[in-house]
């Protein structure tokens, strides 16, 4: 029954047999131990599983494991550069954009995706970006300070390195 | 150094939390773990025919399977609740038992039926699947006042008439009929205060683990309140020892009340893991948490309020019948009543107020606190009464409200404000909150642009409301004798480790309220050390001596204070070390900067010098005792009463009846401020929940009692692009009666703002006539009202 | 949560899923993004056998140009033709809606062929497909065909594709110039799925409309072209009093659906309402 799979997880090759019904967000809890990865509910909805395949942010819940075979896969956990948070990890903690957490790292990944695309999004373009992770906590308020602070800070860095 | 106190400090979690590194109930992996997964009736009542655990048990993978058989031969008991209200005539209120597993009846839709535990989650679920349940399905009723009606389906066959308890407060209703009777104008409204689930984004999940080589059990539970949980479940549930139990709620997700009580499934996996010697998991579905989970609200109501001809309020009379649920939950019976009743003096000079509450059961899932609990529902029905007066009277709402407020009282000079519903008001300036608020949205200018824009054919509309609650409800004997079965209370252990680092241990439980930075700005500023040097624990029942947990807007009000009396006990200790240390008498000494100084000199010895020598006693003073240490219970005098004023405006499409939320105003004052950002933060969590009420959420129970939105595809969650950003701002009218001066700000956003909307789109649809529309104001609901 | 135990394979090529699909018949379910199938796996409301999982086929996922007709790839995301510049210049519906499904993760993952396979009635691409004059192609045991988009969906989470079938593109013919089109949607606000979409494009000849198309989503138990709207403004300008007074066929002779989020009476008024937006952005 079992299906061999190999996804490279924050830089890390890995090499599992699992069972195909494993969805890839049990695989990265259960199997390599990155419990940064949330699961909030249980129809695709709530965004705390959010993780980057590939680059670009899905639910990890509504993902098998074996889906993910030849992928590259980023979690929270691999967000942090050698200890150095990364720009969006500081920008949460700056404009206090969480509070419980549990939804925190699904947003942060969510927020790295449309950073990709959109290196100054406005206000409304983050909210949007975010309707797919659900915050009880903060009422959306700080998140979208955070993510303009992460914003700012990445286009400051580049500026530098041009 | 030494000035943390008013500050914006970044959240010290914070780091574990972003970094992916937080530690919540389902991250605990525990060696030889078992998983548990529940089999719950589909059907809101049903009678239990036969369970049938054979196939299960024969999967291979399937440890065993219990029944409610089971847990009714093991002699246990089922669920208590943590407050008794009776009935008016004296009667005790009903309260029916409620065991972890039900084996003869399903009472709603979710009651346990079996449980089934495997080597892994997977097994367990697919063996759930193979339990054979046999059902005869009952007729159930979900709504609260049909559920008092003759013939309605029983929950339980000892509560006639489903009734509970019934409950008055206020004047009596012979004063309140007078002073009605003489009344002017009288402006009446009929509502649900609909039921909406909490919604924690961390499903709940428990972790039972006996070690049967100490005879000791640890519970990891997502928990709001770890000490009360572990009383309830050792002394009225299992029977086992509490010096034998420990209870951790590690980070817990987000709670908004839903954690606060004791669940069936917590004594139910210490129980589990006690037979089979093995720890055992649970951890909730979104499903199961939204069938399962205490819901809040969930009250039906008619308010009558009567006004003189200068607008000015007579009389307030107010019918409610509460929504128990299927059993009752921790706090259940208090929060329509104590929780509820006592508020319905608002902001307001009201001389006369009778207020009557029946709780009912009904066969849906349990009601209990959610975010405000009871207050959020007395102020929805004063300002929506309000506002609906001012739009009948043709009277501002805002002058209407400023006519009737109390006038300003500090609570030093001038005392607190005794109400005519049993409180006593600590402090308040009432005119201050909604003249800034009106200021900041401009009401003048608001007013000339919406009869603009409604000459355009657009729908703008603005509301307001002006709320007050009671936070940190106590003292303890005072809600003991409203039928509190705890003390309300809060413990706070200071203990200055040799070098001079601080460990701080609170009863008080952070899920998301930053308490591991605002208590160690408190603690480091009165030391006088930095915040580094301060680690604040919570949580753990083996580290924490006792605790009564966080809820209630409770934490800092109570739970400061507790940790404040023991740091003056460590100021006068260490004072007496330094006066030794510097031959100087205690009276000339004072404590400022971390160091203790003789006046008028500079001769001075610092606290870390002062913790070493405590530890290391040889140059000591005589008889006293070695050690810097101290632990206190904090029992407050009064409540605290937060206040403020919020201001909604809204735009209504005319075409579809969708409510925009164009602008939100929030001018809270909550006493003394530690920490700012965070303070913020709660206000912006608070009105997204208050918000959602009012516009998305609402749980559907059809007339069988099936949840009928009982997932995300159908319960409507506020999401980010469904809100604006807020405009904040702050009064500070401080506390009178604790040390730090503070009120609590956990629950003020959610109690302000449902009505501010509310009113903000009748105010909307006043040009159709529209006078009150039952929340949530979906499109379709609105749409209907202008077109009829 | 946890989806039944199932057998997986992952299918070498379009024609290997046809093998395995002929090998497992009913048993089996193919598996694209996923995003359909895997929330009713979850809650166990479907419990295939057998997943064949064609998600990662390069062969699938393009966007491309071919004659006058563009191409989607069964397996392009609805991201890849929310930011498709070839698309977008077709019919600006498809970007439209592409960009009004879920949410950005549900984007990422959920592909174009697996919508109109799992033909939700709320979903948003039926209606734009059926606008768009879209021909689905499709493949079997017997070789490829192509239905027309008006003929595929035949009911409530039904096509008339085959079970032996795998759908593998979408070609939409290059509308005429002058051609200009839109997607309105009123969102179910739990699921973001549509209560009313409405998908139309007009092509104006001078100042009258050409051609017109209109179909609607959400409203029935599936999919359909809004014949009646269409007829009502050909060869008309397409003022604001003739589209008004052409909406209001909207839903005529439909069994409108009905929810505790929107009656029969709202949704037929809706999609009055979202059929008029529709149709007004499209004129201009």
């Amino acid at each position: 029954m079992a299906t061999k799979i190999k996804v490279k997880v924050n830089g890390k090759t890995y090499s599992h047999e699992v069972e195909p019904r494993t969805l890839l967000v049990q695989y990265l809890r259960d199997v390599l131990g990155l419990t940064g990865t949330h699961v909030g509910c249980d129809t695709s909805n709530c965004g705390a599983c959010t993780i980057l395949v590939d680059g670009k942010a899905v639910k990890s819940c509504t993902m098998l494991a074996v889906q993910a075979h030849g992928s590259e896969v980023k979690t929270i956990e691999g967000m942090a550069d050698n200890g150095a948070l990364h720009p969006l990890q500081e920008g949460f903690r700056e404009e206090h954009g969480l509070q419980c957490g549990f939804c925190t790292p699904g947003m942060i990944m969510a927020s790295a995706d449309l950073l990709s695309r959109n290196s100054n999004p406005s206000e409304q373009e983050i909210r949007e970006a975010l309707e797919g992770n659900f915050c009880r906590c903060t009422g959306y308020h700080n998140i979208v300070k955070s993510v303009q602070h992460a914003a700012k800070k990445i286009n400051q860095k580049e500026k530098v390195a041009s | 150094m030494t000035n943390y106190i008013g500050k914006a400090v970044k959240r010290v979690e914070d780091k574990r939390f972003i970094t992916g590194k937080g530690r919540y109930t389902d991250d605990i992996v525990l060696p030889a773990m078992a998983h548990a997964y529940i089999v719950r009736s589909p059907y809101a009542h049903a009678r239990i025919i036969s369970v049938d655990t054979s196939a299960a048990e024969a999967m291979e993978g399937v440890i065993k399977v219990f029944t409610g058989k089971d847990i009714a031969a093991s002699g246990i008991n089922g669920i208590p609740t943590g407050w008794q209200v009776n009935f008016k005539n004296g009667e005790t209120m009903k309260e029916p038992p409620h065991p972890l597993l039900v084996a003869d009846k399903a009472r709603y839709m979710g009651d346990a039926v079996a449980v089934v535990i495997a080597e892994t989650k997977e097994i367990a679920r697919d063996a759930g699947d193979i339990v054979e349940v046999e059902y005869e399905e009952l007729p159930a009723v979900a709504d609260a006042k049909k559920a008092t009606e003759p013939g309605a389906p029983l929950v339980h066959d000892d509560a006639p008439n489903n009734l509970c308890f019934d409950w008055e407060l206020g004047n009596p209703k012979a004063e309140v009929n007078e002073a009605m009777s003489k009344a002017h104008h009288i402006t009446t409204l009929e509502f649900t205060n609909q039921r909406v689930i909490p919604n924690a984004i961390e499903p709940r999940s428990a972790i039972g683990h006996y070690e049967e080589a100490n005879d000791k059990y640890t519970l990891y539970t997502t928990s709001q309140n770890p000490h009360l949980t572990r009383l309830l479940m050792c002394a009225f549930v299992l029977g086992i020892p509490e010096h034998k139990v420990r209870v951790v709620a590690p980070d817990v997700g987000g709670g908004f009340g839903s954690k606060i009580f004791h669940y069936a499934e917590e004594a139910l996996m210490i129980w589990c893991s006690q037979r089979l010697k093995r720890p055992v998991k649970w951890t909730a579905d979104r499903s199961e948490a939204f069938m399962t989970d205490a819901h809040g609200r969930d009250h039906v109501t008619k308010a009558e309020m009567g006004f003189d001809k200068e607008g000015k309020i007579v009389g307030l009379r107010v019918k409610t019948y509460a929504n128990l649920g299927a059993y009752l939950s921790t706090f259940a019976p208090c929060v329509p009543t104590w929780l509820h009743g006592t508020l319905l003096q608002g902001l307001y000079t009201t001389p006369k107020i009778n207020v009557d509450v029946t709780g009912v059961f009904t066969h849906t899932v349990m009601v209990d606190a959610y975010r405000g609990a009871g207050r959020p529902e007395a102020t929805y029905l004063l300002e929506r009464l309000i506002d609906t007066a001012a739009l009948e009277m043709k009277m501002d709402p805002a002058q209407l409200r400023l006519k009737n407020f109390i006038p300003p009282f500090d609570g030093v000079k001038q005392p607190g404000y005794q109400t005519q519903v049993a409180l006593q008001y600590d402090s308040g300036n009432y005119h201050g909150v909604l003249n800034r608020a009106m200021e900041m949205v401009g009401y003048e200018q608001f007013r000339k642009e919406q009869e603009a824009a409604r000459k355009e054919g657009k729908l703008l509309g603005i509301g307001f409301s002006t709320y007050i609650e009671a936070c940190g409800i106590a003292p303890s004997a005072v809600v003991g004798a409203l039928g509190a079965r705890a003390g309300l209370y809060e413990v706070g252990q200071v203990r200055v480790q040799p070098t001079g680092k601080v460990s701080v241990y609170t009863g008080a439980h952070s899920h998301g309220q930053g308490h591991e930075t605002t208590f160690a700005q408190v603690v480091a500023d009165r030391l006088g050390i930095p915040m580094d040097d301060v680690e604040i624990i919570h949580g753990d029942s083996e580290s924490v001596a006792f605790g009564m947990g966080t809820y209630g807007s409770r934490s800092l009000a109570v739970g400061g204070s507790a940790i404040v009396k023991s740091l003056d006990k460590i100021i006068e200790k260490g004072a007496k070390i330094a006066a030794h240390k510097l031959e100087a008498s205690e009276e000339d000494l004072e404590f400022a900067e971390g160091k203790w100084t003789v006046k008028g000199t500079d001769k001075s010895v610092g606290f870390g010098d002062v913790a070493l020598t405590a530890y290391v006693p040889h140059n000591y003073p005589a008889g006293l005792e070695p050690g810097l240490d101290f632990s206190s219970f904090y029992d407050p005098a009064n409540f605290t009463y937060p206040f403020g004023a919020h201001i909604a405006v809204v735009e209504v499409d005319k075409d579809t009846g969708k409510v925009a939320l164009k602008r939100f105003i929030a001018v809270d004052d909550v006493g003394n401020v530690i920490n700012p950002m965070i303070v913020d933060g709660q206000i912006h969590g608070g009105l997204a929940q208050g918000i959602g009420q009012a516009l998305f959420e609402g749980a559907l129970y059809d007339d069988n009692g099936q949840l009928i939105n009982g997932s995300y595809m159908d319960y409507t969650m506020p999401r980010a692009d469904d809100l604006p950003s807020f405009e904040l701002d702050r009064q500070v009218t401080p506390c009178p009666h604790n040390p730090l001066g503070v009120k609590g700000a956990g629950e003020a956003g959610t109690i302000g703002s449902t009505p501010a909307v509310v009113n903000a789109v009748m105010d909307a649809l006043s040009p159709f006539g529209i006078k009150n529309l039952e929340m949530p104001l979906t499109p379709e609901r609105v749409w209907r009202a202008m077109n009829s | 949560m946890i989806p039944n135990n199932f057998q997986y394979h992952r299918a070498a090529s379009v024609d290997d899923a046809l093998t395995l699909m002929a090998k497992h018949g009913m048993d089996a379910k193919l598996l694209a993004g996923g995003h359909s199938l895997l929330p009713a796996m979850k809650l166990r409301l479907n419990q295939p056998d057998v997943l064949i999982d064609i998600g990662h086929l390069k062969e699938l996922r393009y966007i491309k140009k071919e004659g006058n007709e563009l191409v989607i790839g069964a397996g392009a995301t609805h991201d890849d033709i929310a930011h498709s510049q070839m698309a977008r210049e077709t019919f600006s519906m498809l970007s439209e809606a592409a960009d009004l499904i879920g949410d950005v993760q549900v984007r990422n993952k959920g592909t174009l062929g697996g919508s109109l396979a799992h033909a939700d009635p709320a979903a948003d691409w039926p209606a734009v497909m059926i606008a768009a004059h879209a021909n689905i192609e499709v493949k079997g045991p017997q070789g490829t065909r192509t239905v027309a988009a008006d003929d595929f969906f035949t009911g409530f989470f039904s096509t008339a594709l085959a079970d032996n079938e795998i759908i593998t593109a979408i070609r939409i013919p290059e509308p005429p110039k002058g051609t200009n089109s839109s997607y309105q949607k009123f969102m179910q606000p739990a699921s973001r799925f549509a209560i009313v979409g409405c998908a139309a494009s007009i092509t104006m000849n001078g100042r009258l409309c050409s051609k017109v198309s209109v179909a609607f989503t959400g409203l029935s138990d599936a999919a359909f072209r809004a014949s009646n709207i269409e007829a009502a403004l050909f060869e008309k300008m397409p003022t604001e009093e003739n589209i008004t007074a052409a909406v209001q066929k909207a839903g005529e002779g439909v069994m409108a659906m009905s929810d505790h989020f929107a009656s029969e009476e709202y949704r037929l008024h809706l999609a009055r309402v979202f059929a008029k937006r529709a149709l007004m952005a499209a004129a201009k």
